[in-house]
């Protein structure tokens, strides 16, 4: 019977064409979208983990309350035992201390007078150590844009935009104005080394990037940082994972009362990111929702006009000896493989746009010229295996639906009218 | 009367509401037919013709009376005992023909079998032995399309005999054909019935098809005015 059926789809294309190419749309709209927000969260959770808070970070309790004004006067002494230990107790994970750090900057005319200021905001990380990614986290070789990535003491990345703003390039001097983590005002020169783009509004405004010995000398934080980031080894974060380490590294300081006794969160609670996360795991549902209700009601209608067509064959049928259960369900039947084919093409073509934007991305940084959220402003779409899937759920339902709702006419069919009815 | 009978009908009644009136369609009909008759049921429109073939083929039921059809007393059966009844034991023919469009010959005369979950190498050979007693097996992978009028009603013949029913139903078959099509349908249905002991049930008002039947009954305002044996000599 499936044989029979199939051959009867593959042969009317009034019956299958349109229904498999309103399946098509939608599945492959479905599936663009589904992994475009896929991309945008993923996004999300790498530039907040990259540029922020890791996918898990260890500050201290005073710190992490007032954690979004980087107050280094609360931050972790004594961090190389501490990293130490994560590293034994974690070793799944890579730890890199950070230091965020305010302050003004100076740029001198050739006279070593002001020339222009603007106020900072900067990050020192490990850029020198053999073994440290933050250049690959912080993309920094690819976001240069001029000169080149510090490679001895006291030289600075400073973001493009701010460089051009401020009229330096590199090469020339540049004196941070900070105070030390013991509230002492304090200047530090600098060269530029190069200049850079991160593609993320909140920073190309006024960032600066230094390595953290630098910064430790300067602002007299020996040994300390504001923040240790921990990343998974392979970059992916992975939530169920993270809290669980979160929980146990707490566990350990849970009856701790000193205020710099070590805490440790994990990304989505230290970014923000668990209410965008659940409002775009919404979003998807009312998409998916939105397709299957609208395909269903097209294919709703498609359904009726096929019914009126084959008005003929389903008397025909009824009068051989179907029951109209059979044929309601050979209806539903044809609808499951209208859905099935109808969602592997729309599968096919909606991965097309998803593959090109996950590669190539979608630039519309000028979008987000003013935000301060860290978020790139190139969109990239990430396809999972998920995404492979997706686009069967409103295929297959909206065809079944709309089909069982324009099949319920079956029932309404007098057998005492067939001879009548096709005989007209 | 013995158990021989195929179909009996008794004090058989079938009224349609009208507004105040009822219409009586069939008004008392009591006629007993036998297995391997070839039966015509004759009389001009509106005479009860195919209400009766359609309570005969399970495709109503009678407001009145009794129509026991196969050993199964029409009245009482349900949908899907209708359904069964017809789909294992009455064939079907039209005046339209009635061909799936999509489907070739060999897979239209096949559609009844598949309903009855027949084995695929059994069903090749029931089709093509249906094909052969119209004369059509050159035919198989023919759409209806490419045949003409009295291909396509043998067709729809080989779709009716296909399954070996006992009763074949036939509502005007010759209404849409040309006599030299009509003769050849009809010696068909002649051969079939003599060869494979099927009975036969006709509604038609086609003088063309009176000349083969052995048996007449005449409906007039749904009683039946004459029920007639044609003996060989008058044919």
């Amino acid at each position: 019977m499936l044989k029979f059926l199939f051959k009867g789809l593959v042969r009317d294309r009034s019956r299958s064409l349109f229904p498999i190419l309103t399946v098509f749309i939608g599945v492959a709209l479905t599936v663009f979208l589904y992994s475009y927000l896929n991309g945008f969260v993923s996004d999300m959770i790498k530039s907040s983990a990259h540029y922020n808070s890791g996918h898990v970070r260890i500050m201290t309790k005073a710190y992490s309350q007032e954690s979004n004004q980087s107050p280094n006067d609360l931050a972790i002494i004594g961090i190389d035992p501490l990293i130490q230990n994560v590293e034994k107790s974690y070793p799944d994970m890579i730890w890199t201390p950070r230091i965020k750090f305010g302050g003004l900057i100076d740029i001198p005319d050739r006279n070593g007078e002001t020339r222009i200021q603007g106020p900072v905001s900067g990050m020192a990380v490990d850029l020198f150590s053999k073994e440290s990614r933050e250049r690959k986290f912080l993309n920094l070789d690819e976001s240069l844009v001029k000169g080149r990535i510090p490679e001895k003491p006291n030289e600075i990345l400073i973001a493009d935009d701010f460089a051009r703003r401020l009229k330096v390039a590199p090469g020339d001097t540049a004196t941070l104005l900070s105070s030390t983590m013991y509230g002492s005002m304090v200047m530090t020169n600098f060269v530029i080394a190069g200049t850079i783009r991160f593609g993320i509004a909140a920073l190309d405004r006024g960032a600066i990037i230094t390595d953290i010995s630098d910064i430790q000398k300067s602002l007299d934080m020996n040994n300390a940082a504001g923040e240790i980031l921990g990343f998974f080894k392979d970059d992916n974060f992975d939530s169920k994972k993270a809290y669980r380490i979160r929980d146990s590294f707490n566990e350990k300081y849970k009856n701790s009362e000193d205020e710099f006794a070590p805490i440790m969160g994990a990304l989505p609670e230290e970014s923000g990111l668990s209410d965008y996360m659940g409002l775009i795991d919404i979003a998807s549902f009312v998409i998916i929702g939105i397709f299957i209700f609208a395909m269903a009601i097209v294919l709703w209608n498609a359904g009726l006009m096929g019914s009126l067509r084959r008005y003929g064959e389903m008397g025909v049928r009824l009068a051989v000896g179907e029951e109209k259960g059979h044929i309601y369900r050979t209806l539903i039947l044809e609808s499951i493989m209208i859905g099935i084919v109808g969602s592997f093409l729309g599968t096919l073509f909606g991965l097309i746009p998803s593959y090109l934007m996950e590669i190539y991305g979608l630039d519309l940084s000028f979008l987000f010229e003013k935000s301060s959220v860290m978020i790139t402003g190139v969109l990239h779409a990430d396809v999972t295996y998920e995404t492979y899937l997706i686009g069967f759920i409103p295929g297959i339902l909206a065809t079944v639906l709309g089909t069982s709702i324009a099949g319920i006419g079956i029932y309404k069919r007098e057998t005492a009218q067939l001879f009548k009815e096709l005989e007209a | 009367m013995s158990n021989s009978f195929l179909i009996r009908t008794e004090k058989l009644y079938k009224k349609y509401p009208m507004g105040p009136t009822v219409l009586v369609a069939l008004d008392n009909i009591n006629i007993t037919i036998n297995k391997g008759e070839f039966v015509g049921l004759v009389g001009p429109s509106g005479s009860g013709k195919t209400t009766l073939l359609n309570i005969i083929g399970s495709l109503d039921s009678p407001t009145e009376g009794s129509a026991e059809v196969l050993g199964n007393k029409i009245e009482t059966l349900s949908h899907q005992d209708a359904a069964k009844l017809r789909n294992n034991h009455i064939g079907f023919i039209f005046q339209t023909f009635n061909l799936l469009p999509v489907y070739t010959v060999y897979e239209n005369v096949e559609f009844p079998l598949l309903l009855q979950d027949i084995p695929p190498a059994k069903r090749i050979e029931l089709v093509m032995q249906a094909l052969e007693w119209v004369g059509l097996a050159d035919r198989k992978d023919s759409k209806p399309s490419q045949l003409s009028g009295g291909q396509s009603q043998r067709v729809a013949i080989a779709r009716a005999v296909v399954k070996k029913p006992e009763l074949i139903l036939a509502d005007e078959p010759t209404a849409n054909l040309d006599a030299k099509n009509s003769h050849n349908i009809m010696e068909t249905m002649v051969k079939l019935n003599e060869e494979l002991d099927t009975t036969f049930i006709f509604a038609t008002h086609d003088e063309k098809v009176m000349k083969y039947l052995k048996r007449k009954i005449t409906l007039n305002d749904g009683y039946v005015q004459r029920d007639e044996n044609i003996s060989l000599n008058n044919q």
